[in-house]
C-alpha cells in the first residue's frame, strides 16, 4: 500500500494519543483529592485512625499519578502549539484567558500539594493539616474547570467577530467566550465524572484486598466510603449527562443526530442502543427505546429532534461515535447499579456485601469508569469533526505543515508505554512492600 | 509602561524565575546521581531530597506559565514557533517527561534504583539545553518563510557556532547555579561534610560559567550584529553581572555570608538575563515577530493583566508559606522534621 505523508492525520493521532493518556491521570488528579479530603475529614471528626490512614495511603499513591499527570499535561500544553499552530494563533486571541487562569490553578495546587504531603505530623491541631488540602481540591478542580472551558469554546465558539476583509479576529469579549452555551454542562459533566471514576478506582483497590482474603476493617471502611460517594456521583453524572444531551440538541444537533443514528427529523423519536448500520443507513439488531431520544433531547416525548438528513452533509461527524455514546451511557448505568446494590445491601444489613460476586463487580467498575471517560471524550471530540472550532475553522486547516509528525507519533507512543508500565510497577510495589495492616501495627493506632 | 512591554516583562520575570528554580532542581538531580557513582551518596543525597521533594512540581509550573502567557500575549508566536519547533520542542517534552516521572518514581516509589536516578539526573541536566533552542532560534537566521509557509533550517542550527555556545552555557550554568544554592543549603543545614563537597562543585563550575558566558556574548556578534550592538549599549548590565559573580565566588571561597553569596548569584543572572532580554527587544523572533505589531488585542491584554494581578495575590502568600515551611525552617532543613 502506498501511503502519503499527511501531517493532519498524524497530528490528530498524536493529539488523541497524548490526551487519551493524560486524561487518565488528569481524572485521578481531579477526583482523588476530593476522596482524600473526605477520608481525612471523617477521620478527624470521628477520631478514627483508619480513615486517617486511608487519606495518608491514598495521598502516597497519588504523588506518583500526579507526576505522570504533570508531565503528560506539559506535553499536551506544548503539543497544542506544535501540532495546531493556526488554531492556537486564533485561540490566543480569543480564549487565552482560561488557559492563563489554569496556570494559576496549577500553581496553587502544586504549592499546597507539596506542603500537604510533607506536613502530616507537623501541626498540633489536625485540622490545620486538613485545611492545607482544601487549596489542592480547589486547584485541581479549577484547572479541570478552566481547561474544559477551552474545550467548550471549541464546540460553541462565541465572544469574537471575524473581520470579513482581513480575516482578523476583532471585538473580543473574553468572558462571553468563556461562558459559552457548552460551558455549564460540559464542565459539570467532566468534573462529576472525574469524581465518580476516582471513587470507583479507589473502591476497586479496597475490593481487591478484600478478595485476596484480607479481613481488616480498614478495607471495609474504605469500601463503604468510596461506594457511598460513587452512588452519589453516579446519579449526578447521569443527570448532568442528560442535560448534556439537551445542550447538544440545541447547539450541536449534528453531534446528537450522528450519535443516535437519527436520520429523519421527527417527533416522538426513539433512542437506538447498539445495532449495526446497513449500506442504506438502515439500523439492524439495535435495541429501540420508544420516545427516549425526544426525552433526552428536549425533555418531552413529543418533541421534535432534527435528523441527519436535514443537516449539511459535509458537516456530519463519523457515524461510529454512536458506539462511543452507547458504551459511555451503558457503563454509567452499570456503575450506578453496582453502587446502588452495595449501598442498599449495606443499609439492610441482612446480606453480606463483601461477597465475592459483588466485590468482583466493584473491581471491574474502576477500569470501566475510566473507559467511560475515554469513550465520552472520543465521542465529544470526534463528534465535533470536521471542525476544530465549530463553524469557524476546520481541523484540516489548523494542523501544522511540519514534517516528521509521524516519527514523533512513534516516539511518544513508546514514551507513554514506558511511563504507563513503570507507573503501575512502582505503585504496586509501594503498597505491596508495606501493606495497610503493617502500617496500622507500626503506628500503634496513632495515625 | 505600554501593555506589550508590561506583558513581555512579566513573562521574562517568570522565565527568569524558571531559570533559577529549574537550574537548582536539575543540577541537584545531576549531583545526586554523581554522588551515587562517586560514593558520596550518603553525604549529600538526603539533603538534596529534603529540598527537592516539596518543590519540584512548582518548578514545572513556571515553565507552563511562560508558555501559556506567551501565546496569550503574543498569539502569533504560536504560529511561528509552533511550526518550526516540532522536533526540538518534542525533545524537550520527552526530557521533561522522563525527568518528572522518574524523579517521582525514584523519590516516592522505588527508592535506591540506580537506573531511575540516572534517568532523572541525566534528563534534567539536558532540559535547559533543549529549551535554549527557543532562545537560539529567536535570534533569527534559522527560520525561512517560503510561499507563506514557515520552514525550519535544521542544518543552519547544527552548524551554528552561536547555537553551540548557548547550549554550552546552558549545560554549565545549571551546575553552577545549583551547586551555589546547595552550598548555602548545606551550610544552613549544618551538614559540614556535604557542605565541603558541594562547595568544591560550586568553585569548580564558576570559571567555566564565565568563560561560557563570554563566548555567547561574542558569538552573538557574528550571528546578529544588530542585537550585539544593542547589548553593547547595555554593557553596564553585563559588567554588574560580572561583579556580582566575583562577590558570590569570593564569599564561597572564604566560606562567609553564604546566603548573600547565593543572592549575588541570582543578581548575576538577573542582570545578564535582563540585559540580554532588553537588548533583544522589540523582537520576540527576529525579524518576524516584534512586541508592537504582534501583540494580542487590547481587551484580551487587559483581561490577562487583571487575571495576572489577581493571580499574584493568590500566589505570593502561598509561595511565601512554602518557603517558610521548607526553606527557612531551620528544623526542617536540618532534617529533624519529617513527614
Ligand atoms: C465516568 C464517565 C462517564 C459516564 C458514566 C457518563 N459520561 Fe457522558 N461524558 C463523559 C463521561 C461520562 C466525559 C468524559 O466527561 C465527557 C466527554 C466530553 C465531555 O464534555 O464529557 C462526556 C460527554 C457526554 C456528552 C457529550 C457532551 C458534549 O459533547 O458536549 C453527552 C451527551 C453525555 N456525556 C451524556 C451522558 C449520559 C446520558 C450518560 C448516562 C449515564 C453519561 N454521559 C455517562
Ligand atoms: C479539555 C480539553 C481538550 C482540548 C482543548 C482538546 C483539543 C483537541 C484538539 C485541538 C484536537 C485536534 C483537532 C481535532 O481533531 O478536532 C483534538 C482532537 C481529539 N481529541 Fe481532544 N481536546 C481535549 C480533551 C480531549 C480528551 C480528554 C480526549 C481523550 C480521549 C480527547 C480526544 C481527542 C480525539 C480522539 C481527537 C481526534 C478527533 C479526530 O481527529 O477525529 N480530547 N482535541
Ligand atoms: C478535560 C481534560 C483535562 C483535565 C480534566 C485536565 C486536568 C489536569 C490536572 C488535574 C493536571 C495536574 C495533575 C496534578 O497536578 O494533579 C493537569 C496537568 C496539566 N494539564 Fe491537563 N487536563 C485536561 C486536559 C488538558 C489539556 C487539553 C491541556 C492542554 C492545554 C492540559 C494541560 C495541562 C498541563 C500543561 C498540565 C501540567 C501542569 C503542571 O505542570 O502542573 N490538560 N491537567
Amino acid at each position: 500500500m502506498l501511503s502519503v505523508y499527511d501531517p493532519v492525520i498524524f497530528s490528530r493521532l498524536l493529539t488523541s494519543l497524548t490526551l487519551a493518556f493524560h486524561i487518565i491521570f488528569a481524572t485521578i488528579g481531579v477526583g482523588v483529592p476530593v476522596m482524600i479530603a473526605l477520608a481525612e475529614w471523617i477521620g478527624i471528626k470521628r477520631n478514627d485512625p483508619h480513615y486517617l490512614l486511608l487519606a495518608r495511603r491514598w495521598a502516597r499513591g497519588f504523588t506518583i499519578t500526579v507526576a505522570v499527570g504533570v508531565v503528560t499535561g506539559t506535553a499536551i500544553g506544548l503539543q497544542l502549539s506544535l501540532l495546531w499552530p493556526k488554531f492556537m494563533q486564533v485561540a490566543g486571541q480569543s480564549i487565552a484567558l482560561p488557559l492563563f487562569m489554569e496556570t494559576f490553578a496549577f500553581f496553587f495546587e502544586a504549592i499546597f500539594l507539596g506542603i500537604y504531603l510533607y506536613t502530616w505530623d507537623r501541626f498540633k491541631n489536625r485540622m490545620t493539616h486538613f485545611y492545607l488540602l482544601i487549596p489542592v481540591v480547589i486547584g485541581s478542580s479549577a484547572s479541570a474547570f478552566f481547561i474544559t472551558i477551552v474545550n467548550a469554546f471549541m464546540n460553541a465558539p462565541q465572544g469574537f467577530d471575524v473581520d470579513a476583509l482581513t480575516g482578523k479576529i476583532i471585538n473580543v469579549q473574553p468572558l462571553v467566550a468563556m461562558f459559552n452555551p457548552a460551558t455549564p454542562t460540559k464542565v459539570a459533566h467532566v468534573l462529576i465524572s472525574a469524581y465518580l471514576t476516582s471513587a470507583f478506582v479507589l473502591a476497586g483497590i479496597a475490593a481487591i484486598s478484600l478478595l485476596r482474603g484480607r479481613k481488616h476493617v480498614y478495607y471495609k471502611k474504605a469500601l463503604k466510603l468510596t461506594m457511598v460517594s460513587a452512588l452519589i456521583f453516579s446519579i449526578g453524572t447521569a443527570i448532568i449527562g442528560d442535560l448534556s444531551g439537551k445542550y447538544l440538541a440545541e447547539y450541536q444537533p449534528e453531534k446528537l443526530a450522528a450519535a443516535e443514528w437519527h436520520f429523519e427529523t421527527t417527533d416522538q423519536a426513539p433512542l437506538v442502543i447498539g445495532g449495526i448500520l446497513t449500506e442504506n443507513n438502515e439500523i439492524k439488531y439495535g435495541l429501540k427505546i420508544p420516545l427516549a431520544l425526544s426525552i433526552l433531547a428536549h425533555g418531552s416525548p413529543n418533541a421534535e429532534v432534527i435528523g441527519i438528513n436535514d443537516l449539511p452533509k459535509d458537516e456530519i461527524p463519523p457515524l461510529w461515535i454512536h458506539y462511543m455514546f452507547d458504551l459511555m451511557a451503558i457503563i454509567g448505568v452499570t456503575l450506578m447499579l453496582i453502587a446502588l446494590t452495595y449501598v442498599v445491601g449495606q443499609r439492610l444489613g441482612k446480606w453480606n456485601v463483601h461477597n465475592k460476586g459483588l466485590l468482583r463487580l466493584i473491581v471491574l467498575g474502576g477500569p470501566l469508569a475510566m473507559l467511560a471517560i475515554e469513550f465520552g471524550w472520543i465521542f465529544a471530540e470526534v463528534g465535533r469533526q470536521p471542525w476544530i472550532l465549530r463553524g469557524y475553522m476546520k481541523t484540516t486547516d489548523a494542523a501544522t505543515t511540519s514534517g516528521h509528525v509521524d516519527t514523533m507519533l512513534l516516539v511518544f507512543t513508546i514514551l507513554y508505554i514506558i511511563l504507563a508500565f513503570t507507573c503501575v510497577k512502582v505503585i504496586r510495589k509501594m503498597f505491596k512492600n508495606y501493606p495497610a495492616e503493617e502500617e496500622i501495627a507500626s503506628r500503634g493506632g496513632n495515625v | 509602561m505600554s501593555y506589550e512591554l508590561l506583558g513581555i516583562t512579566v513573562l521574562w520575570i517568570f522565565l527568569y524565575g524558571y531559570l533559577i528554580v529549574a537550574s537548582i532542581d536539575f543540577g541537584a538531580g545531576f549531583f545526586s546521581y554523581y554522588s551515587e557513582i562517586t560514593g558520596n551518596k550518603q553525604l549529600i543525597q538526603p539533603m538534596i531530597e529534603r529540598y527537592l521533594s516539596p518543590v519540584w512540581e512548582v518548578t514545572n509550573v513556571f515553565l507552563i506559565f511562560f508558555m501559556v502567557g506567551l501565546i496569550g500575549f503574543f498569539p502569533d508566536t504560536a504560529y511561528y514557533y509552533g511550526t518550526s519547533l516540532l522536533i526540538p520542542g518534542s525533545i524537550a517534552v520527552i526530557l521533561l517527561a522522563i525527568r518528572g516521572s522518574y524523579y517521582a518514581f525514584s523519590t516516592y516509589g522505588t527508592k535506591n534504583n540506580r537506573f531511575y536516578l540516572f534517568l532523572y539526573g541525566a534528563s534534567g541536566w539536558l532540559i535547559p539545553a533543549a529549551l535554549s533552542t527557543v532562545l537560539i532560534i529567536s535570534e533569527g537566521g534559522f527560520i525561512k518563510v517560503i510561499n507563506g509557509e514557515v520552514q525550519f533550517q535544521y542544518m543552519a542550527l547544527f552548524t551554528s557556532p552561536y547555537a553551540w555556545t548557548v547550549v554550552g552555557l546552558a549545560l554549565i550554568s545549571v551546575l553552577y547555579i545549583s551547586s551555589m544554592f546547595l552550598t548555602y543549603y548545606a551550610y544552613k543545614a549544618k551538614d559540614h561534610k556535604a557542605f565541603e563537597i558541594v562547595r568544591k562543585y560550586a568553585l569548580a563550575w564558576s570559571l567555566p560559567t564565565i568563560v561560557a558566558s563570554l563566548l555567547v556574548f561574542f558569538s552573538i556578534r557574528n550571528h546578529n550584529v544588530e542585537h550585539f550592538e544593542r547589548m553593547v549599549d547595555l554593557s553596564w548590565m553585563f559588567v554588574i553581572s560580572f561583579l556580582c559573580f566575583l562577590v558570590a565566588v569570593y564569599f564561597v571561597w572564604k566560606r562567609v555570608k553564604l546566603g548573600w553569596a547565593f543572592v549575588f548569584v541570582m543578581f548575576q543572572f538577573a542582570f545578564a538575563f535582563f540585559g540580554y532580554g532588553a537588548s533583544h527587544l522589540p523582537y520576540i523572533l527576529y525579524p518576524y515577530i516584534n512586541i508592537h505589531e504582534h501583540f494580542t488585542n487590547e481587551t484580551m491584554a487587559i483581561a490577562l493583566v487583571t487575571v495576572f494581578i489577581l493571580g499574584l495575590l493568590l500566589l505570593v502568600p502561598s509561595l511565601y508559606l512554602l518557603m517558610r515551611l521548607f526553606l527557612f525552617d531551620i528544623k526542617y532543613v536540618q532534617g529533624n522534621k519529617n513527614s
